[in-house]
């Protein structure tokens, strides 16, 4: 809206009540930093979330929020985004919450495409119950539920957005706020769905994906020279089980908007007084 | 010379029943007839008995009845199906031919027309018209002018070329003239044309229809028998006023994404049936919680689990009612004919936003898969009056702020109803959540304001009572001793099971009730009565249960639930029979 917008125009008078150094407030922030950047302002941004500790955000953030079921943030997004072309959606989840119970509304966000942004604050764990087994957690990784690890693969996450055909799929590292809060900009400015998957620590349950582990061995995909236009090049970077990236893997240029693609451009919330112009021709068909 | 019908096609699913009977169903309302027609269908895509029925008067026809005058038989099983309905006259029109056919008997009594309706279908230019020949072979039955069935062809084939219409239109000729000149038969009927202008739809189409009336602009649902209609009613149309139709994933995708859409100020709605009700539950209480104005519309059918998806129950009620942990103000509407369908869909998304709470739209698959006529002004469009309840602008969002300037969008006001902003709204950025919360949308555990949240939402419900009229429709004799109290679909078979059971001597007064929460208070009428039977679609009798809780008495009940709806001259039996008997069911 306008560039008097600060990103702490987005903190709500509430606390945080994230464990001390959690990776979430390094998240939100470049959240913040990124939706102020892009000119928008708290009264024409709406932030979803669904359950877990990336659930809180809303209450964190200063904006039009809803903090919804496990699960269902997505779906949720794409509504409020479709109902209303103009404001900025973005979409907060965890690992549990997306890759998880969420999984099956995350393909079907992708390929959709709607124009939102999906900020995904993937610590490996769930945090809230207290430290069990994620979606994306390592196969021997041992935790209160899976003592032995879980003895399966890890859902990655951007492989299965690339494969939905994902338009923008991303990845950052929460504590590199310069980075974080870039990639997520990008994602906003993307025309389609921006997928951003944010190595999020949690400094309480997770000891093997720390932000030591991570610093050591983050690959920052600017410095590969990659080309995220290229979807094979995409493709090999998102099934290399042996880096962790940083950057954007994937960006398709011709995507377009679910909206768009579907002539969508007004505010649905906008109705007349009384059943709209030429309803009766409704009745009429009926002859 | 009756001028009643009951005419069925019946023959396998794939057969093109259903499209053939619709042509009929319009011919006779384009000839200012009215039509009430049914469905015998299977859970199955291709093959397995399926019907399509109409009933036919130029008076108004709101039921089905046991009685079959003229079917039109594709298979013998068709015969075996229907042989309760038919009677001594019915005609049976068949293909000697046909292989399905071959070994078929007329039963005595009754009149068989083998029609070879393959072979003058192909005369006229394709065998696929074989249906068409049979209906013009109705036509000459009933002495029912072939115009009219020539315009129902324009308008079903109208768009695919002139030269099928004609090939049709042929065709039903052939059928005509091949009963007229074989069958040396005066047949006894003489159906009656006139000028009136009816409309010909169901409670599905209903329902979208008065929900783009009602400003819907964005629906989300998931394909479900027998829901899909409203769907597929609104897809295409929708867009048309600048909605949309989403196709989700599941059916708790559809309601999330209707939530969201509501939360950003449109007018929004899902529906679904039972199984697909089920996975909805969770969000009933965020929809709830959240103040979010929502229509969900359950157009039930048997159950429980899968149960018997192409038949007939009212069995959802209690879920609509009480579906979902904990403990939510939400108010179920249930239209109690086709017509209502359009008229409580409206009244719905009013409800919806007026008291920022969900809305259960409840319908069924009797109301859903029926094809009714209707005068057009009964969907009076002038008539339809948009109240989007308490929505602040930019310039009244200071009225609700707190001292800090805070929009309270659950401020606890006298009525229950607080101020509601779109996004967007300068000044009233707030968040909505499914967790307890204080007037500002955030979280608490404050034991104080706990209890002020929950009597703020329900205080809603209170003032809804006093503001909406909660009318009963009343029919039969209003001093009579016994009181009939229906729901739903029931409403139609059940005024005209008053005259049979006049004929009988028995006098009845007939209460069709539309809502179900908040609904009217019955327990003066039930305790004026002698005799009070509830009747309705399901075996343990919810709603009977309600009233009998209102109304502190036990109540008789008329209960159905093989899958198929009332008939009008069964119901009366069933009445006559409860009212007879002694002991009240325990």
């Amino acid at each position: 809206m306008s560039s008097e917008v600060r990103f702490t125009d987005f903190k709500s008078d509430k606390q945080p009540t994230w464990c001390p150094g959690c990776g979430d407030f390094g998240t939100m922030n470049g959240m913040m930093k990124a939706l102020a950047e892009t000119g928008n302002s708290p009264d024409d941004t709406f932030v979803v979330a669904g359950i877990g500790c990336s659930g809180k955000i809303g209450t964190f953030m200063h904006s039009y929020a809803l903090h919804g079921v496990h699960g269902r943030a997505l779906p949720v997004g794409t509504g409020v985004k479709l109902a209303n072309p103009d404001l900025e959606v973005m979409v907060a989840g965890g690992d549990g919450d997306g890759y998880s119970i969420g999984a099956g509304h995350f393909v079907h966000a992708v390929r959709r495409n709607v124009d939102m942004t999906y900020v995904v604050m993937d610590n490996r764990i769930y945090g809230l119950t207290k430290g069990q087994a994620s979606p994306t957690s390592r196969e021997d990784f041992e935790t209160s539920t899976t003592p032995e690890g879980p003895k399966q693969p890890p859902v990655n996450p951007l492989a299965l957005a690339l494969s939905a055909g994902g338009s923008f799929i991303a990845q950052s590292f929460s504590t590199d706020a310069q980075r974080h809060t870039e990639i997520v900009k990008q994602a906003i400015e993307h025309d389609g769905f921006g997928f951003v998957n944010v190595f999020s620590p949690c400094v309480t349950f997770n000891d093997v994906d720390t932000y030591d582990y991570f610093r050591d061995s983050i690959v920052d995909l600017e410095d590969e020279d990659h080309d995220p236009t290229d979807r094979d090049a995409a493709k090999d970077k998102i099934l290399d089980a042996d880096k962790e990236y940083q950057g954007i893997l994937y960006q398709n240029e011709e995507s377009v908007p679910y909206s768009e693609l579907h002539g969508l451009d007004s505010n649905m919330a906008d109705i007349p007084d009384g059943a709209p112009e030429g309803a009766m021709d409704l009745v009429r068909e009926f002859y | 010379m009756p001028d009643d019908l009951n005419w069925a096609i019946g023959g396998e699913a794939g057969d093109g029943i259903d499209s053939t009977g619709k042509i009929f169903a319009q011919a006779l309302s384009r000839a200012g007839r009215h039509v009430f027609t049914s469905k015998d269908f299977a859970s199955r895509i291709r093959g397995g008995y399926t019907a399509y029925k109409i009933r036919s008067s130029t008076d108004r026809v709101q039921s089905v009845v046991d009685r079959l005058d003229i079917l039109v038989a594709l298979t013998e099983r068709t015969i075996d199906e229907n042989m309760d309905e038919l009677h001594e006259g019915s005609v049976i029109i068949y293909d000697g031919e046909r292989t399905e056919m071959q070994d078929v008997e007329v039963p005595e009594g009754m009149i068989g027309l083998d029609v070879p309706l393959q072979g003058l279908a192909e005369e006229a230019g394709g065998a696929i018209m074989q249906n068409v020949v049979a209906l013009g072979a109705a036509c000459e039955v009933t002495n029912f002018p072939i115009e009219n069935l020539d315009s129902a062809l324009e308008k079903k084939f109208g768009s695919k070329g002139e030269s099928l219409v004609e090939n049709n239109k042929q065709a039903a000729r052939k059928g005509q003239e091949y009963v007229a000149e074989e069958y040396d038969h005066e047949f006894d009927y003489d159906l009656d044309t006139t000028d009136n202008d009816y409309v010909l739809l169901n409670g599905d189409e209903a329902i979208g229809m008065g929900a783009i009336a009602a400003g819907c602009r964005f629906y989300a649902g998931y394909p479900i028998t027998p829901a899909t209609d409203v769907m597929e009613y609104l897809t295409g149309r929708i867009e048309r006023f600048g909605g949309e139709v989403v196709q989700a994933e599941d059916e708790l995708s559809a309601i999330n994404m209707a939530l969201g859409a509501a939360r950003a100020g449109a007018r929004s709605m899902t529906a679904t049936s039972g199984p697909g009700i089920d996975l909805m539950t969770e969000t009933f209480g965020l929809v709830a919680q959240s103040e979010t104005p929502l229509v969900i519309c359950d157009v039930m059918r048997s159950g429980p689990s899968t149960g018997m998806p192409t038949k007939q129950e009212q069995g959802d009620l209690n879920m609509t009612l009480y579906g979902g942990h904990g403990e939510i103000p939400r108010f179920v509407v249930a239209p109690t004919n086709i017509a209502e369908c359009f008229h409580k869909t409206v009244e719905a998304f009013n409800f919806a936003e007026k008291y920022q709470t969900p809305v259960f739209l409840v319908s069924d698959l009797a109301m859903a898969v029926t094809e009714q006529t209707f005068e057009p002004e009964e969907f009076d469009m002038d008539e339809v009056e948009i109240d989007r309840g308490k929505v602040v602008d930019e310039d009244e969002v200071e009225a609700w702020t707190d001292e800090k300037g805070r929009f309270q969008p659950h401020f606890p006001t006298a009525d229950g109803i607080s101020p509601r902003a779109f996004p967007g709204t300068d000044g009233a950025a707030h968040m909505s959540t499914g967790l307890e919360h204080n007037s500002l949308g955030r979280r608490t555990e404050d034991t104080e304001v706990r209890v002020e949240q929950v009597d703020k939402r329900n205080r809603k419900v209170e003032t809804a009572r006093e503001e909406e009229d909660w009318e009963v429709r009343e029919f039969g004799n209003p001093d009579a001793d016994n009181l009939v109290i229906s729901w739903g679909s029931n409403e139609g078979a059940m005024r005209e099971a008053l005259g049979f059971l006049e004929d009988d001597g028995i006098d009845v007064r007939f209460l069709s009730v539309p809502y179900i929460f908040p609904r009217p208070d019955l327990s003066d009428d039930i305790e004026a009565a002698d005799e009070v039977i509830v009747v309705e679609c399901n075996e343990t009798g919810q709603f009977a249960n309600l009233l009998e809780r209102d109304a502190l008495t036990r109540l008789k009940r008329v209960n159905k639930y093989n899958g198929v709806r009332f008939k009008a001259d069964e119901l009366a039996d069933d009445i006559k029979e409860r009212l007879e008997a002694e002991e009240v069911r325990a």
